[in-house]
């Protein structure tokens, strides 16, 4: 015979269920056919001899029902009835099937199988999604890469190659009339006929100071540009007498002595030297030598200001006031 | 432990006599190696000391080389170019010869023709795979700012094949999509818009701007110029193009900011500068934005369509990484 409270005094409260999940708050029941998953006296299929159930297989719903009839014919205890795929239709089959059932069970058994639909929707739905697919990563073959990309970077000398290929875009003339360096043939033309004295070229440059060709020129853009950043009108009185270093400037110091003669100028330029991080000593020297107070801000912003076409004006008219003055 | 003492000391001098203890000119029988001496110590000791004579030997060799090349003066041989991987690469035969004319047809009506012709201006767009996180939020942020004409926008769960029309019928010409592992930045496909080749790389080693040192100011909104070294075979020239045309075909000087993509042995490193020359032998390069490496992984015909796309080239490790001297791009 069947006890149902008996059955439910053991085995809810006093002793052990083997289908009891306990948790700090609430117990579950992992039995395949209970209809909510919670461990109740009204949910128990073990305590409730007439029961029912909708679960799910491949999609297919179906409803299962336990009645006290065939409580001791375990085999064909549960019947089982396929659901129709509407949702209404299915709605109204549990409702016909579990007719003059208690009412929780119907109610149950209707959330139930909402509940499962929602989620077969759901699945359905994910498929034609995209799909995340999980690529393994072979720890061998990542470190392998690793390492490649190291020595290819440190074979690759990144700095030297974009510098040497700005250098290379700067003699084919790509940027035109930007940049007022001297066409550099003219410079090697120069190098190569004085080749044998640097005395030689100096003397050839002062006696060429009249003509607007050669280092002097040279050395009026350099100085130009970097007078520039200061925004200022430098007195040329001092240049007169500077022609010297210009013709060293195939040698790397005479930048340095550039930067030297510079420092009796107004220093904004120094601003911009310390802007650039190339990592030559000479500029770092200058650094050193400069006050290092100095905002970079005002460096960027002159050189955003900076306006080529105003250079060649200024040339020109400072040319004309030295002329003037020598 | 009496007795172990002196069977202690047996020991050692059965070793040492079977070593003998190291000094100048001592030979040592012809079968010995160094890996032999049981005792860890001794046999770190007896290591050290072998490589130390073999580097003196080295200093030595090179030092009467050089003196030979001293005395020679002039008449002496030319100095040896050492072995390095460039060096050694195998040919490839697609190498593009840069007169080629069948080349040179084939790039006049590819895809990238419209814009080389300067037909099209570069608008890109830039996205993510779902709910990205972290860096690659960053990262995509400054990519826009250093591509001119980029907009980011975020990704909801569409399908690529869906927002590739919409891009099209927005003018878009190019897409590119960051994939993220773990919050970071390591892939990215990057794809043509009308109808466009497809290229899938993977990112490394992503730096992003605060992370670089002696770094300059944000870029500014000028067009960059764009450098693209080393690419050498028929497929660099196809992904050099694909670069080229991200960047509008008129830079603006004025920004003096250069974009390099530079290739060395099949790793694209990309840098962004910014330039001053100093004076016309001497340029100064100041790095701004974001740093990163790609490396080719698949490249397609048509865009997006990792099912049914016919694929131009694909990374097959076992193949392609088999040599060590063979590159691809």
């Amino acid at each position: 015979m069947q006890h149902d409270d008996v059955i439910w005094d053991i085995i809810g409260n006093k002793q052990f269920c083997s289908f009891k999940v306990k948790t700090k708050s609430q117990n579950f029941c992992r039995n395949e056919y209970s209809i909510t998953g919670v461990c109740n006296r009204s949910s128990c299929p073990l305590a409730n001899s007439q029961y029912a159930t909708i679960r799910e297989e491949k999609g297919q719903c179906f409803l299962y029902m336990k009645e006290i009839e065939r409580a001791a014919f375990p085999a064909r205890m549960w019947e089982k009835v396929k659901l129709s795929k509407n949702y209404e239709k299915a709605l109204e089959q549990i409702d016909e099937n579990l007719i003059y059932w208690p009412r929780f069970l119907r109610h149950k058994c209707k959330q139930r199988f909402t509940k499962i639909t929602q989620y077969l929707i759901r699945m359905r739905k994910l498929v034609l999604k995209r799909q995340r697919k999980l690529v393994p990563l072979s720890r061998k073959v990542e470190s392998r890469e690793k390492r490649k990309e190291e020595k290819a970077l440190i074979a690759a000398q990144l700095d030297n190659a974009i510098e040497k290929e700005l250098l290379e875009r700067l003699k084919q003339g790509t940027y035109g009339d930007i940049y007022n360096f001297p066409v550099y043939a003219f410079d090697k033309a120069l190098e190569q006929q004085d080749a044998e004295s640097e005395s030689d070229a100096e003397e050839e440059e002062e006696e060429d100071d009249e003509v607007m060709g050669g280092s002097f020129y040279k050395s009026l853009c350099l100085m130009i540009e970097k007078v520039f950043y200061s925004e200022r009108v430098f007195p040329f009185v001092q240049d007169v007498g500077q022609r010297e270093f210009v013709a060293e400037d195939e040698v790397e110091e005479s930048d340095l002595s550039d930067f030297e003669d510079m420092n009796k100028l107004k220093t904004s330029s120094d601003e911009e030297e310390q802007d650039e991080s190339s990592e030559e000593e000479e500029e770092e020297e200058v650094q050193a030598s400069r006050s290092k107070g100095k905002s970079p801000a005002n460096g960027s912003l002159v050189r955003k200001k900076r306006a080529y076409v105003e250079i060649e004006y200024e040339q020109e008219t400072e040319s004309a006031s030295r002329r003037r003055t020598t | 432990l009496k007795s172990k003492a002196p069977m202690k000391d047996l020991k050692m001098e059965e070793e040492s006599s079977g070593v003998e203890k190291l000094e100048p000119g001592t030979t040592f029988p012809p079968t010995f190696s160094v890996s032999e001496i049981k005792n860890k110590q001794r046999r770190h000791q007896m290591f050290m000391k072998l490589k130390q004579e073999k580097r003196k030997q080295k200093m030595q060799l090179k030092k009467k080389r050089r003196k030979e090349r001293e005395a020679l003066g002039d008449k002496a041989p030319p100095k040896e170019v050492p072995k390095t991987i460039e060096n050694q690469r195998v040919f490839d035969e697609t190498t593009v010869d840069p007169e080629d004319e069948e080349i040179a047809f084939d790039e006049g009506t590819d895809e990238f023709s419209a814009y080389f012709n300067g037909l099209t201006n570069p608008k890109v767009l830039i996205t993510t795979s779902d709910r990205p996180r972290g860096r690659v939020v960053k990262f995509c942020e400054q990519l826009a700012t250093v591509i001119p004409n980029a907009h980011v926008y975020y990704r909801r769960g569409l399908a690529l094949k869906r927002i590739i029309p919409q891009c099209i019928a927005r003018d878009f010409t190019y897409l590119i999509v960051i994939n993220q592992d773990r919050q970071t930045p390591n892939g990215l496909v990057l794809c043509h818009l009308p109808d466009g080749p497809t290229a899938h790389f993977k990112v490394s080693s992503v730096r992003l701007q605060k992370e670089l040192k002696r770094r300059g100011k944000a870029p500014t909104e000028h067009s960059p110029e764009v450098i693209l070294n080393n690419f050498s075979t028929r497929l660099g020239h196809t992904i050099g193009r694909l670069f080229a045309a991200l960047f509008p075909q008129n830079p603006q000087f004025v920004g003096r900011q250069v974009a390099t993509f530079h290739n060395q042995r099949d790793f694209i490193f990309f840098r962004f500068h910014r330039y001053i020359f100093k004076n016309e032998k001497k340029v100064g390069i100041q790095e701004l934005g974001p740093r990163f490496t790609l490396k080719l992984r698949s490249l397609q015909k048509g865009t997006f369509d990792s099912k049914y796309g016919e694929f131009e080239w694909v990374l097959k490790r076992h193949e392609m990484d088999a040599c060590r001297r063979k590159f691809q791009l």
